[in-house]
């Protein structure tokens, strides 16, 4: 299939940026958008020009890395499925696509596709453990977890980091990010013990970098895992849930 | 030729490390702060290192190339992490865990590593546990598990079809906690390039910011090697796009030993290749071949759909070929099987390039729903590549390029031959002998970083205490940082008419056909004249544009590539001396009558270590034997 590409190139982190067009043709309608990217890359480097920077690696929607806005939508319009899973197919000959990276002030462009997600490294810093340190713990079995608690800790644990939930929020809002790690913790026994404080911690880290929540609902609506905007709702109990526990230190803010 | 000392401790092998913990010396707590560490890599290995060395409180420092930790490619594991918990009661011991390790790799482990691997394996799940993975479980909410590959007992523990990504994520979040509490300094988007010796011990490294391609020094007491599999020689691999070898080869120039380099997994169960421009092959869990049935029509020339083939005209030939162990048998049987069937044209699927992977008859006795909250993410990832629905159609499944046994050789400590210089993970060549079993290496992977580098690496700190590390001015350091900003200046100024991908291509072509699942002597010939001429075509004709003081993708790829030609020779020189076959080294010459593997235990049972001496001289061969105390050697039987 023949394709037309409208695709944002941005030398480095800011510096101004532009979309330039390319043509992609003879795609195959096997292969992945990816694969159709590597290909229009090895052209460019055969005609001496510089190829399309992006964020990629274990190319089966795992590893969180890659991610683009394809026609405006985070990771294209297919649901539940990462930049890397997206295949040819469903797109049709003749089509023009749009490329940008993910906008949002929290994450600046570094280069073309590429953006700095490490952010979401500091939010999970600030509390997305359990402050275990190694040795010492009690065998496994003595920690009995109810099925379903495992199973809803798991749906939300599945989050891949990709940032897709920010870069489609009208307001750059992390909360979905955040909440799906409160999630996975918070509803653990394991987790018990620190609830309150990660989740305020975590809370108040994530509003220094990105905006706030507006219910929108895109950020579901663009996850590549399908994590539910009722991790949310979650997380927002909970931070009302610590503040009030915590008068004192409330009262002090 | 020298022969190797391992370090192994004396005694008993269930004593062995008891005795050795308590031999080691120690670094009290308070001297810890004095030490500053250097560890390559996040993933399972890296990361659990660097945040144990950290709660010890080491200063450590911790490279990544990937723009987060939780990137690395032990994210992409599926299937599960073996522990001898025997929570089943199916008969599971430390000692059948041993057993089945050395067994599973063919006889051509290190006993004493392998009981070790074992014995802490318990403790891994308890860590994991405690830190919040969600491993599956049962209704009265105690731990689930299922089975793997060469294996009669249930001892996997799995979160759903993605256990190392969550094991990942509880190694990342161990981690980030010691990066807030100042232990840790981590370093994302820095791709190291050069490790630094100083009278000959491992002192720091040279890393190079992948963003703007600054070019900077770190030193350090000790420099600890968690980097992963080489794979990717392959070019078409399951192994994310970014694995390589660069930081092992760079280690293996300056003098580490390489082990095993042609000790490779081809893995049963992948997706078959389907065009020219596939840029990297999925792998299907082992885990589904506990519910699939693994078969291809009985006559060649059937071109009907997989579901109007009547049972009676099926062949279920692991079932037939090896009865105990089924569809479970191990992965380097699994694979030469599928190749006999695809070599004698009963292969499926449009190129009949692939076999059946069966879920109807588990389906119709357990329901979908069952088989959905068992495999779902895998069902999807494989309907989203071929467009078609497993749970209606088998899957078609193909043999590819997974797991790489070799590595830079440790002693029992994860030592290197270089004092202070450490492997672990899939980067050293450790546990798993000619053949990983199946959930083995998240396995190793924690054991090394949460429970053995931990101790080990004392031992050898204790010695250098109030020894400054050798400063980054130090010329040693600005000699390796001119190397690596020459290294890089060359491949930008080559500017030839090839891409780096079209070499890669090619060499990986070589690699798969010379010494991929069978490996000949006129073949592996064959590559070792190719594989020097591609690569001295690489270094006059490869072309990289763009800039080294900018992200340059191309460039992070030359650089890989290059390492990897010197690689791929060594493998196939390894392959070419190992004469035997075991595991997943084939030669075709030593097969017995029924095309099963033969060793020869009298002259083969070593590990073959290589020591670099110099570009294009070949590599001396060095050889550690190995002795086998506890479990009797046999001709491995699945049958
Ligand atoms: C698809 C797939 C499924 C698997 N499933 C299972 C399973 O179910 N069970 C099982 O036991 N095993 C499984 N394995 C194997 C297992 O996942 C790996 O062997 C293991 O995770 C390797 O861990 P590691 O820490 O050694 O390396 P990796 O996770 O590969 O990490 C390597 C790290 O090193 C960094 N790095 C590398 N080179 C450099 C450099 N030069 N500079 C800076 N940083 C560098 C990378 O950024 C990364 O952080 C699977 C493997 C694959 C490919
Ligand atoms: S919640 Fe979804 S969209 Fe957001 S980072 Fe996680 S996986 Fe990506
Ligand atoms: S490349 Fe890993 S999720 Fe897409």
């Amino acid at each position: 299939m023949d394709l037309t590409l409208k695709v944002w190139r941005q030398d480095g982190p800011g510096k101004p940026g532009e979309f330039r067009e390319y043509e992609a043709k003879g795609i195959s309608p096997d292969s992945s958008f990816l694969e159709m990217l590597d290909v229009v890359n090895e052209r460019l480097v055969e005609a001496g020009d510089v190829p399309i920077e992006f964020d990629h690696d274990c190319r089966e929607g795992i590893c969180g890395t890659c991610g683009v806005m394809i026609n405006g939508h985070p990771h294209g319009d297919q649901k539940g499925t990462a930049t890397c899973q997206l295949h040819m197919r469903k797109f049709n000959d003749g089509d023009r696509i749009v490329i940008e990276p993910w906008r949002a002030t929290g994450m600046p462009v570094m280069r073309d596709l590429i953006v700095d997600r490490s952010p979401l490294d500091r939010i999970i810093e600030a509390g997305g453990y359990i402050s275990v340190n190694t040795g010492g713990a009690p065998d496994a079995n003595l920690i009995p977890v109810p099925k379903p608690a495992a199973e809803s800790s798991m749906d939300a644990a599945a989050c891949i980091g990709c940032a897709a939930c920010i870069a489609a929020c009208p307001n750059s809002a992390g909360q979905l990010f955040t909440s799906a790690k409160l999630a996975h913790l918070n509803l653990l026994p394991q987790g018990q013990p620190e609830r309150y404080a990660r989740t305020i911690a975590m809370v108040e880290t994530m509003e220094e970098f990105f905006g706030s929540c507006t219910n929108h609902g895109e950020c579901e609506e663009a996850c590549p895992k399908s994590i539910s905007i009722d991790n949310i709702a979650l997380m927002n109990r909970d931070y009302i849930v610590a503040k009030f526990k915590d008068r004192r230190k409330a009262g002090q803010r | 030729m020298t022969t190797l000392d391992a370090k192994v401790p004396a005694g008993p092998i269930q004593d062995k490390w008891t005795n050795h913990r308590f031999d080691m010396k120690l670094v009290n707590p308070a001297n810890k702060r004095k030490y500053e560490i250097i560890i390559i890599g996040t993933g399972l290995a890296g990361a659990s290192a660097a945040a144990t060395l950290g709660e010890l409180g080491y200063n450590v420092k911790v490279f990544t190339y990937h723009d987060s930790p939780r990137r690395a490619h032990s994210i992409a594991a599926q299937g599960g992490i073996n522990a001898a918990k025997n929570y089943t009661n199916d008969g599971d011991s430390i000692y059948r865990l041993f057993y089945d390790t050395v067994k599973g790799g063919d006889y051509r482990s290190r006993e004493a590593n392998v009981y070790r691997l074992a014995e802490v394996s318990n403790e891994i799940i308890d860590q994991c546990t405690a830190q919040g993975v969600p491993f599956a479980r049962e209704y009265g909410g105690l731990l689930d598990n299922r089975s793997f590959g060469g294996a009669q007992v249930s001892r996997t523990f799995y979160a759903r079809g993605q256990t190392g990504q969550q094991l990942l994520l509880g190694a990342y979040q161990a981690l980030a906690r010691q990066v807030s509490l100042g232990n840790v300094k981590l370093f994302n988007r820095s791709e190291m390039l050069e490790v630094v010796l100083h009278e000959g011990r491992a002192v720091g490294v040279v890393v190079r910011d992948l963003i703007n391609g600054e070019i900077s020094s770190h030193s350090a007491h000790a420099v600890v090697l968690a980097t992963g599999g080489y794979c990717n020689v392959f070019f078409l691999s399951t192994m994310a796009m970014a694995c390589n070898t660069t930081a092992i080869w760079r280690a293996h120039r300056k003098g580490a030993f390489f082990a095993n380099p042609s000790y490779t997994q081809i893995h049963p169960t992948c997706i078959p290749v389907h065009d020219e421009f596939q840029s990297k092959l999925t792998l299907m869990s082992e885990s589904l071949r506990n519910d699939g049935r693994i078969w291809v029509p009985i006559d060649p020339d059937d071109t009907r759909a997989a579901n109007d083939i009547p049972e009676s005209e099926r062949d279920y030939y692991l079932e037939r070929i090896y009865p105990s162990f089924g569809n479970l048998a191990p992965r380097d049987v699994s694979s030469r099987a599928a190749m006999r069937m695809i070599d004698e044209n009963r292969g499926v699927g449009p190129l009949k390039n692939g076999v059946y992977l069966d879920f109807s008859d588990a389906i119709n006795r357990l329901g979908k729903d069952v088989i959905e909250a068992r495999y779902g993410n895998l069902f999807e990832m494989y309907e989203r590549i071929t467009d078609e629905d497993p749970y209606d159609v088998p899957m078609r499944i193909y043999p590819a390029p997974h797991y790489s046994m070799g590595g830079l050789w440790v002693d029992y400590n994860l030592m290197t031959n270089v004092p202070g210089l450490y492997a672990i993970g899939e980067a050293n060549f450790s546990d798993h002998g000619a053949n990983r079993l199946g959930a083995s290496a998240l396995m190793q992977g924690l054991a090394d970083g949460y429970f053995v580098l931990p101790y080990t690496i004392a031992d050898y700190l204790a010695d250098w205490l109030n020894v400054k590390p050798v400063p980054t001015d130090h010329e040693v350091f600005k000699e390796a940082e001119q190397e690596v900003d020459g290294r890089l200046k060359q491949l930008l100024s080559i500017n030839g008419t090839r891409t780096v991908d079209s070499f890669h291509r090619e060499l990986g072509k070589i690699m798969i056909e010379y010494c991929g699942l069978a490996r000949s002597k006129p073949g592996l010939e064959k590559a070792l004249a190719e594989i020097p001429a591609l690569r001295d075509e690489f270094w006059k004709n490869v072309r990289v544009t763009g800039t080294e003081d900018n992200y340059n993708s191309e460039l992070q790829k030359a650089g890989r590539v290059a390492d990897f030609f010197e690689l791929a020779e060594l493998m196939c020189r390894d392959a070419l001396e190992r004469e035997e076959s075991c595991g997943g080294h084939f030669r075709v010459e030593h097969q017995t009558e029924e095309g099963e593997a033969k060793r020869d235990d009298v002259d083969q049972a070593h590990v073959s270590a290589w020591e670099w001496k110099g570009f294009n001289v070949p590599q001396a061969h060095h050889k550690e034997p190995l002795e086998f105390e506890n479990v009797a050697l046999a001709q491995r039987s699945y049958k």
